[in-house]
């Protein structure tokens, strides 16, 4: 047994053991549907990031995939009628399904083109989500979504929902770990180093490309169900290219290629306008700037910066002997 | 039959008229910088809510306001590049994107706390009842609009091949390795391009605020299909930009009129894909150019 | 690895402790979710002023119970998770007894199970007619419902004996709602319909639909949309060089509309609340004295003109400051009940009188249909 599986099961469970302390240091019961938000938003930054950061493909659709598994479930529990778990399970695979079939012709592009593509994407079932009113419920949104219960247990209380979407989260993250560092770890690596050496080096690019994109929309899939099972209302309006550049922003401002940085990145941009709320209208500016201030003063993400910032002391702690630490954050 | 033919291809040149000026502020930023700068849409916002400021809330005549507008916008493009743009030259790309995505908020947000959240609407350049051409009911304004465009199109095309500012930022767009060897300051050149392009914009949002209007959120919209339409001509060829432009709203004209109304955007993205999927990089671009 | 880890988890923490709950005061605490910013803002910020301007007159007046009336407002920012978690937090955080808003539907139809989940009672500012039907005994709405405001376009339509009708509608919440109501009545009240067009809420130019439409030569259009995309149609009729009469939906009963649409909006005929013709009423009409304070008070405030939209803020502040004082009690359950007790209460969207089986309390009578004549706004005889 290769000895990192047991260090990212050890990191995995003290993401959840953290995360499972997080209600008790909130002093409301309001924030938790925060954390429950930016759990969710997390589980898509940790699919966008393995897209993005490791295999250096972006995609501005993925807003989409997280929609169109909500929408789904959403019907297919409720006008279906069929049980929540099938549901579930059907929104996932229909994310996946999708990105299959669009990710083969749309991962030949590169760059601006491929960004352009996934964008435009993203606007074509944004707008399916508006006008297929019979089936969607239209601009105005489906409504009824039954909250999750599984093999008899019904997440009712908020608290209990957050534990759930948490868990699923460790699982997502640790998922990630191994990934990241088994073969197909490398192949992507290699891939967004140079296409052309990895090529050469007999990586199957296609392949890798497409696997690492449709599990990007499975994470978003998960995300999509557990959204809509939470929120029980679910509306066109959340699924359109501004989520997807938000998502962007996320991978981006945590720290490309790594996944605690995208983790963060998501958390920290689903609180900031809670935290904003007091200033008011100003709250758009402030908002702007500190987007701004971020990618100027922290280049590498919040990962790079905290990962700087321990250096730092533990350089300081063990007096000079300033022994690199090695700035991989991941 | 025509007659709404004709209507439609009108219609979509106006319409299209606007993405294609949003498009070619990103081929000059992108060209120079290789940066796709979100923040275009809001210099054509900042264009015609400028032009209807000026005019309404300083009295002045439609034609100073529209200068100072574009003027003031183009000093708001310049100060993004020297205070944003500049100290994290040396960043990735996507870097630079999400700074500018951060850019465009700051100017919608304050934006929208100066002048309000109402739409306004400026008056047309003459005052003159529709001109009908083949049986197509044309409002002057739209002309106008046309005019301007191919005007500045003109305009650009000697400065990038008659003046020695524009033969150093095409020099840029070739590799700007060797442009910075050869003595030509790729940093100035930076600024000039963010400038310029803001300039295009501004005009851009000032000649159509009378026909689409304009309010504080419109930038956005405008950014995206600009993009689009920049990529349709092919990255990189400011005239492909134009037609690509051009293209889209022609596209959502007779899809709206032959399709569905409903599905007009789809339908302008479907075809769109459908191009990228044969030609990967844009109707004009060039397969070998790659910027990322 | 392990320190970005520690780094994350105390960022967590950090972002946590923002906010300590409020401790229960000696005032009614009542919230509102309100679209301040984002696409609905035209509508949300006069709501905004006026349930702080509304809520300032109760307290100037005694308050409520000897009680200071407190509101919180938040800024939804037209997002649906925005207003979701608003209404968490006024219901778990600000503890208050009632929630006014949210300024669209969607977002009203997003928060409503959650609020009346949590026995508040909600009094909403979206139009939507599945907000109140089925009635959810703890949901109101004091909006008029599209339904009475497309009746008294037929009605009138049909006193000029048209017979084939095209509607025009925006894509977006608010357009679906006025689409599904006209796709029924319209074939109902004995008219066809031949044109059924759709325009996007930020298109700038509506000539294609208006072409189509033209070809099928409709006698009357019906145009249902927020401003500025009706304003656009207007104006596109008149470069079309189209007679067709058009109506337009309350959506545009501002006189924002005037301003946008300029000489085109001349002859646009909608049905509208009474608010913007305040003035023109008969001396006899309850709401007038109503009307015309609001609108004093409303300009000399803000320095803008009134619309109906912010009389929905009115009437919200004042239904809920009624119902506390009919129970005598500031208990979400008394309100809630009290709400439903009360009869001829004369507001700025119409007299109303609620039911265990009406929760909305209006009828057609709410609305008058008004046209711009001399880039005004005049009730219509005929």
């Amino acid at each position: 047994m290769k000895p990192w599986y047991a260090r990212n099961a050890a990191k995995a469970v003290l993401l959840a053991l953290a995360l499972g302390a997080a209600p008790f240091v909130l002093p409301n019961e309001y924030y938790i549907n925060i954390l429950i938000l930016g759990a969710i938003n997390a589980l898509i930054a940790l699919g966008l990031n393995l897209l993005l950061g490791y295999a250096g493909q972006i995609s501005l659709g993925h807003a989409a995939f997280f929609g169109l598994s909500a929408y789904a479930t959403a019907y297919a529990t409720t006008r279906l009628g069929l049980p929540i778990p099938v549901g579930m399970g059907l929104g996932v695979s229909l994310s996946a399904l999708v990105a299959w079939l669009i990710g083969m012709p749309t991962l030949r592009l590169r760059g601006n083109y491929l960004a352009m593509a996934t964008l435009g994407f993203g606007i074509i079932v944004h707008i399916v989500m508006n006008e297929t009113v019979e089936v969607t419920g239209g601009p105005s949104g489906f409504v009824g979504i039954p909250r999750l219960a599984l093999f008899g247990y019904a997440f009712d209380s908020d608290r209990s929902y957050y534990y759930f979407t948490a868990a699923v989260l460790a699982l997502a993250a640790l998922l990630s770990l191994n990934l990241i560092d088994s073969r197909l770890g490398r192949a992507l690596r290699a891939i967004h180093t140079s296409e052309r050496a990895a090529q050469t080096a007999g990586v199957d690019i296609a392949g890798y490309k497409l696997f690492v994109f449709v599990l990007s929309a499975v994470f978003a899939g998960v995300a999509g169900v557990l959204y809509a099972h939470f929120l029980s209302f679910v509306a066109p309006s959340s699924f359109g290219f501004h989520f997807s550049v938000q998502l962007v922003v996320m991978v981006v401002l945590g720290g490309m290629a790594s996944v605690w940085g995208s983790m963060a990145g998501a958390f920290f941009l689903t609180a900031l306008p809670e935290a904003l709320r007091g200033f008011e209208e100003v709250d758009i500016l402030i908002y702007g700037a500190i987007l701004v201030a971020c990618v100027m003063y922290m280049p590498m993400g919040m990962a790079g910066a905290s990962a700087g910032a321990w250096r730092r002391i533990g350089r300081w702690r063990r007096g000079s002997s300033g022994q690199g630490e090695g700035g991989h954050a991941g | 039959m025509f007659a709404a033919a004709a209507q439609y291809l009108v219609s979509g040149l106006t319409v299209g008229a606007t993405y294609g000026l949003t498009g070619l502020g990103f081929t000059m930023i992108f060209n120079t910088t290789g940066i796709i700068n979100f923040a275009q849409g809001e210099f054509v916002m900042l264009g015609g809510m400028m032009s209807v400021f000026f005019r309404t809330w300083l009295g002045i005549d439609l034609f100073s306001a529209i200068l100072l507008a574009v003027a003031v916008t183009a000093l708001v493009g310049a100060a993004m590049e020297r205070l944003t743009i500049r100290p994290i030259q040396g960043s990735s790309p996507i870097n630079l994107v999400i700074a500018t995505i951060g850019v465009s908020i700051l100017i919608r947000g304050a934006a929208m706390l100066l002048w309000g959240k109402d739409t306004f609407s400026l008056p047309p350049f003459g005052k003159a009842a529709p001109i009908a051409i083949f049986g197509a009911a044309v409002q002057p304004q739209s002309l106008w609009a046309l005019a301007i465009t191919l005007a500045l199109l003109t305009a650009l095309k000697l400065f990038f091949t008659a003046s020695i500012h524009g033969k150093a930022m095409l020099a840029c767009a070739c590799n700007r390795k060797a442009a910075s060897l050869m003595g030509i300051s790729v940093a100035r050149m930076s600024l000039f391009s963010f400038a310029l392009s803001a300039f295009t914009g501004a005009v851009g949002g000032a000649i159509l605020a009378p026909i689409t209007m304009t309010s504080y959120d419109v930038g956005m919209m405008l950014g995206l299909k600009g993009f689009a339409a920049c990529i349709l001509g092919g990255l990189g060829n400011p005239f492909g930009a134009a037609v690509g432009g051009l293209l889209i709203g022609i596209m959502e004209s007779f899809g709206a009129g032959y399709v569905s109304s409903a599905y007009k955007d789809a339908f302008a993205f479907v075809v769109l894909l459908l191009l990228l999927f044969v030609r990967p990089s844009g109707l004009f671009g060039k397969a070998g150019v790659e910027r990322v | 690895m392990n320190r970005v880890l520690t780094t994350l988890l105390v960022a967590l923490a950090a972002l946590c402790l923002p906010g300590l709950a409020a401790a229960q005061s000696d005032t009614v605490k009542v919230g509102a979710v309100l679209s301040v910013t984002g696409p609905a803002s035209f509508l949300g910020e006069p709501e905004k002023n006026t349930v702080q301007m509304m809520v300032d007159q109760v307290n100037a007046a005694g308050g409520l119970l000897g009680k200071k009336l407190e509101v919180v407002i938040l800024d939804d920012e037209t997002d649906v998770n925005k207003a979701v978690l608003g209404a968490q937090r006024l219901i778990r955080m600000d503890k208050v007894v009632a929630v006014m808003g949210p300024t669209t539907s969607g977002n009203t139809l997003a928060i409503m199970q959650n609020v009346a989940a949590a026995e508040v009672p909600l009094v909403s500012f979206s139009a939507a007619e599945k907000i109140v039907n089925p009635v959810n005994p703890w949901i109101f709405k004091n909006p008029q419902s599209d339904r009475h405001a497309v009746a008294r376009i037929l009605e009138h339509a049909k006193g000029r004996g048209y017979k084939k009708i095209a509607i025009l509608t925006v894509s977006d919440g608010y357009g679906q709602a006025g689409r599904e109501v006209l796709k029924e009545l319209v074939p109902a009240g004995g008219f066809e319909l031949i044109a059924d067009e759709v325009y996007g809420p930020k298109d700038t130019d509506m000539t294609a639909q208006l072409t189509k439409i033209k070809a099928a030569a409709p006698d009357a259009i019906v145009c249902w949309g927020t401003n500025p995309g009706p304003a656009v149609v207007a104006k596109n009729r008149v470069q079309l060089g189209m007679a067709t009469p058009l109506y337009m939906s309350h959506g545009v009963a501002s006189k924002k509309f005037i301003e946008l649409a300029g000489e085109a909006a001349e002859g646009v005929m909608l049905p509208a609340g009474k608010l913007i013709v305040a003035s023109q009423l008969p001396d006899s009409d309850p709401q007038k004295k109503v009307l015309l304070d609001y609108t004093k008070q409303y300009t000399e405030k803000f320095n803008q003109p009134v619309s109906t939209f912010g009389g929905h803020g009115w009437d919200g502040v004042m239904l809920l400051a009624k119902a506390v004082q009919m129970g005598n009690s500031a208990e979400p359950k008394d309100i809630r009940d009290n709400l439903e007790k009360i009869k001829d209460f004369v507001g700025i969207g119409g007299v109303f009188s609620f039911s265990p089986t009406d929760h909305n309390g209006l009828d057609a009578t709410a609305f008058v249909m008004i046209e711009v004549a001399g880039a005004d706004w005049k009730i219509m005889t005929k």
